[in-house]
């Protein structure tokens, strides 16, 4: 494989029903960085069925180019359609570097096509740079259950590809009237890739703000006591505007649903305000979390890891605090 | 019907802890454990072997000492054990490790179906399974939170974020299971005893093995590890201790020096 | 001769730990205050073959050794005395007597529901006359043509009233002494059968204890175990191996005991430090753990030496003596160790001292032990 042939950083615009998924934009933003540094383009690559209209968004935050593969078969994410499609991509445009979203779809679609091209994939990448001396992309993500960083490099095969995290980059402010390249892929007899019968979707019910959205988390933990001490939490969230999360370990107790985990299987939050209460602060929760600004703590324990992470930390009963504290809001409001 | 079920070795990551003052990681007294995805395929498969006498094989690829590993298998049920381990082995990325592992399925042979977990808690990719799949040119759901069998065809609950889909795939096919599949079992005292003196686990070493040198190992990775460290732990803020609404006041404080309120 | 754990034995161990963590612990302290026994996990051990450990398959057993049966008491009982001296009562107690005296039906019939734990199993020697003097039975056992009819009391059986299974010693020739006793299987629901008092206890409170009471009780002849008159020596065999149980209980009680302790005094601070840099509380936990080391040589020798010597009540006796005096001594200095608030039931500890207690007393108390194996000794 000669590395030379190939140039361009490309996107995997991920979109479930015609809605582009957030991380798509993070990785535009990203994307357009490292193609800056390599002096080359961003390609976003858009897979779906009556999705055409949707290419504009995807210039607005960065691409420079968007190849658009409309066909029936591709309304629905299925894996071996979607791969057939990419590869083809991949092979007819020999992108230097890959991004995917590294979500339900991403990390199916994005081992499969690595390996149909037999090159080099780095999963939930939390840091990606250009190596000065190579142009190689440095990928970097946690490994070891979140315990320790890697950093990996794919020298030899091309195109590099990595996998991200939703909400770990950055997206760029929309530019309002970007021009862009637009290139449709023609699909050919993709029906007989079709290797599996989707027999129903059946979408999950959403009431909750999802917690990455939220700019203030009240994070709960199992030094809350139990599931009822958690309406602390809830009051304490509503006075402060924001929502409400929960450690694995109240998950698991189930006092709180998955859709709110916080941490390493869970979910990754930034928000502008994280308030631990209870939460021990192992290193598989502050890898969801830590990179909240303002980060404050609540936990009767004085050696709790979290209090390692937090700007502001209070040594005492949540119980007793948060109450408090839910009062003194509604005062000054 | 024939199952293999791939399972993997790994330190419980949730017990290992950081050394304060070297930071490093500190791995003695950390247990081993089967890969909680992978024990719940093989729970997944066991549920058909009881349900309708499939014929389940563990498979692993590792040091010998994920030996355990697969008599923890046997002892829950597994018919029999394979554990591929060769110091030609070490190093692999993924591909590299799907390719073995591919070789050793392909060796293997007559399968069904072939369960994986959907990522080891030390790795954390996710890989694997559908790399494997791909190695042997076969169909793979991921992402499993429920699976039934229906003649010759798998149907598949396939997890999303914010939805599932009910797949439905014929066999041969490979899937990978979430920890949520279901509650695997316990081990009998009597499964352990048979485990370590009635069953052989079959060794596969490179020389059984009919893949290329190019694609095995550290030599075979596409990917390679530039460096690895501990994370730089944001700086400790300021801690107090303080009760009830003193608390409260002070965080309110707080919070208006840092504009939040 | 080897110290350490084969593979097979480690990964047993490991099974049992786990098992006892997951499932047993979360209930100990509910069963011991509400006083109830715990159907729930009884019949969770009965699933992975925890009931019928030390029996062959062919007695749907699971074909293991003594000493994977008392890692399985230990283990239980770290965490949940409770739960270990039902295993221990139902195994070696009632399955075991039946595994090595019965006949082939009395097997069939009886032995491959308790090694399924289909069915728990009971032991009624202890009368209210008969503890430590145990060969004065009171309760008879009068033969008439194809039966026996049974009038007497029992006190304080270990799973009275929730066993279906019952072993019981009865005199059946008063002149002839210790020889005139002969054991029974009384299944729950014979007429003339009934459960007694429940008592109330200081420790093991989720460990139904009960006074059986029969009044005429109709048993088959085919239902006598062992031969006339043998039943005596059938109790006392029995009692070797339940002793091993016991001590495997006491062992695992000083054992969660040290555990919780090692915890506690790591987390604990006073004086600016945690009580873990003051030295007595390092010099206290080295004896501690030496002992419970101690105890479980001798533990696990003794059941080495029931699967492998024809003659092993010393060897019982050492462990549960040992084992017992370990529990209790090692209980009272943890609960110390924890201070005030190892008074109190926000933590674990006093009530393993509570259940600890007890293993000095039942099958056997320490003088017995003390009798048995200064007997061998003079012989």
């Amino acid at each position: 494989m000669n590395n030379q042939e190939y140039q361009g950083v490309f996107v995997f615009a991920e979109q479930v029903d015609g809605n582009i998924a957030g991380v798509t934009y993070e990785l535009l933003g990203k994307g357009s960085e490292l193609a800056a540094t390599l002096n080359t383009e961003v390609t976003a690559v858009l897979l779906g069925s009556g999705i055409e209209g949707r290419a504009t968004s995807l210039a607005q935050y960065g691409a420079d180019r968007v190849i658009v593969a409309d066909d029936p078969v591709l309304a629905t994410y299925m894996t071996e359609p979607y791969v057939k499609v990419l590869t083809d991509i991949i092979r007819q445009n020999k992108p230097e570097i890959m991004l995917y979203g590294a979500t339900a779809i991403g990390r199916d679609l994005a081992p499969r096509v690595s390996a149909r091209v037999h090159t080099g994939l780095t999963a939930d990448c939390t840091k990606l740079e250009i190596q000065e001396e190579t142009g190689n992309l440095m990928m970097t993500r946690p490994a070891f259950g979140g315990n320790i960083m890697a950093t990996i490099l794919c020298p030899d095969h091309r195109p590099q590809m990595a996998t991200v995290r939703p909400g770990v980059m950055m997206g760029m402010d929309p530019k309002a009237d970007a021009a862009c390249k637009h290139e449709v892929y023609e699909p050919v007899n993709l029906a007989a890739s079709k290797n599996v019968d989707i027999l129903e979707i059946v979408k999950k019910v959403h009431k909750k703000m999802d917690i990455m959205d939220a700019k203030v988390l009240v994070a709960g933990g199992r030094g809350m006591g139990c599931k009822e001490n958690f309406k602390l939490i809830e009051a304490l969230a509503e006075a402060l505007g924001g929502a409400v999360a929960a450690s694995r370990a109240v998950v698991d107790a189930g006092w709180q649903e998955k859709e709110v985990q916080v941490g390493q299987t869970g979910k990754t939050v930034r928000p502008n305000l994280y308030l631990a209460c209870g939460i021990s602060g192992a290193i598989q929760h502050l890898a969801g979390m830590e990179e909240s600004d303002l980060i404050i703590a609540i936990n009767k324990d004085e050696s709790a890891p979290i209090f390692e992470v937090a700007d502001y930390g209070i040594v005492g009963d949540c119980c007793k605090v948060i109450p408090s504290l839910i009062q003194m809001l509604k005062e000054l409001k | 019907m024939k199952i293999i079920v791939c399972i993997k070795q790994v330190p419980d990551t949730t017990e290992v802890k950081l050394n304060p003052e070297t930071g490093t990681l500190i791995r003695e007294g950390v247990s081993s454990i089967i890969n909680p995805d992978d024990k719940a395929g093989l729970e997944a498969a066991l549920r058909l072997k009881d349900a309708c006498g499939a014929s389940v094989t563990a498979l692993s690829m590792g040091p010998l000492q994920a030996d355990v590993a697969l008599r923890e298998a046997l002892a829950m049920g597994a018919d029999d054990a394979v554990l591929i381990s060769d110091r030609a082995f070490g190093g692999a990325d993924t591909w590299a490790t799907s390719s073995t592992i591919a070789s050793a399925i392909r060796k293997i042979g007559g399968y069904d179906l072939i369960i994986t977990g959907r990522q080891a808690i030390d790795g954390d990719t996710a890989q694997v399974g559908p790399q494997i799949a791909e190695h042997l040119g076969l169909p793979n759901i991921s992402y499993a939170e429920a699976l039934e069998i229906e003649g010759d065809t798998v149907i598949v609950k396939r997890q999303f974020e914010d939805r599932y889909h009910m797949i439905q795939v014929k066999m041969p096919c490979l899937i990978t299971a979430l920890a949520e599949l279901n509650e695997p079992r316990y081990m009998t005292p009597g499964g352990i005893a048979d485990a370590y003196r009635n069953k052989e686990i079959t060794m596969l070493t490179r020389a059984d093995l009919d893949v290329e040198d190019q694609n095995i190992g550290l030599k075979g990775s596409p990917t390679r590890v530039f460096q690895s460290f501990t994370k730089a732990v944001k700086g400790k803020g300021t801690v107090v201790n303080l009760e009830g609404s003193e608390a409260a006041a002070w965080l309110v404080e707080r919070m208006k020096e840092k504009f939040i309120l | 001769m080897i110290f350490q754990l084969d593979k097979e034995h480690e990964l047993t161990k490991q099974l049992f730990r786990n098992f006892a963590e997951t499932e047993v612990k979360p209930l100990a302290q509910e069963i011991d205050e509400e006083e109830r026994f715990p159907y729930e996990t009884v019949r969770k051990m009965a699933r992975y073959g925890f009931l019928g450990i030390p029996f062959a398959k062919e007695f749907g057993g699971q074909g293991c050794d003594c000493l994977t049966y008392a890692m399985c008491v230990e283990e239980m009982s770290r965490v949940c005395a409770t739960t270990g001296v039902i295993v221990s009562a139902h195994t070696s107690l009632c399955a075991e007597p039946i595994h090595k005296y019965g006949s082939g039906e009395q097997k069939e019939k009886y032995l491959i529901p308790l090694a399924k734990g289909e069915k728990i199993g009971a032991f009624g020697l202890t009368e209210p006359g008969a503890g430590t003097d145990s060969a004065g039975q009171q309760t008879k056992a009068v033969l008439n043509g194809d039966h026996y009819v049974l009038n007497g009391t029992k006190i304080f059986i270990t799973n009275g009233g929730v066993a279906d299974i019952y072993i019981i010693l009865a005199m059946t020739d008063k002149s002839k002494g210790n020889r005139g006793i002969s054991a029974f299987i009384v299944e729950q629901g014979t007429e003339g059968f009934s459960i007694g008092k429940k008592e109330l206890k200081m420790g093991i409170r989720g460990s139904s204890t009960t006074e059986l009471v029969f009044e005429n009780c109709i048993v088959p002849k085919e239902n006598r175990l062992g031969e006339e008159g043998k039943g005596f020596g059938i109790a006392m065999g029995t009692l070797d191996g339940g002793r091993i149980g016991i001590a495997a209980q006491a062992l695992g009680i000083a054992q969660g005991a040290l555990d919780e302790t090692v915890a506690y005094v790591k987390e604990r601070k006073q004086f600016g430090k945690s009580i873990s840099a003051f030295q007595n509380t390092q010099f206290q936990l080295a004896d501690m753990k030496t002992q419970v080391e101690a105890a479980r040589l001798l533990v696990y020798k003794a059941a080495w030496a029931k699967d492998n010597q024809k003659m092993f009540s010393a060897e019982a006796a050492m462990a549960k003596l040992f084992a017992a005096e370990t529990a209790m001594s090692v209980t009272t200095k943890c609960v110390q160790l924890h201070g005030g608030y190892g008074y109190t039931r926000d933590y674990p500890i006093e009530r393993m001292m509570r259940d600890a207690k007890i293993t000095e007393i039942y099958e056997g108390t320490s003088e017995v032990q003390r009798m048995v194996i200064a007997s061998g000794m003079l012989k």
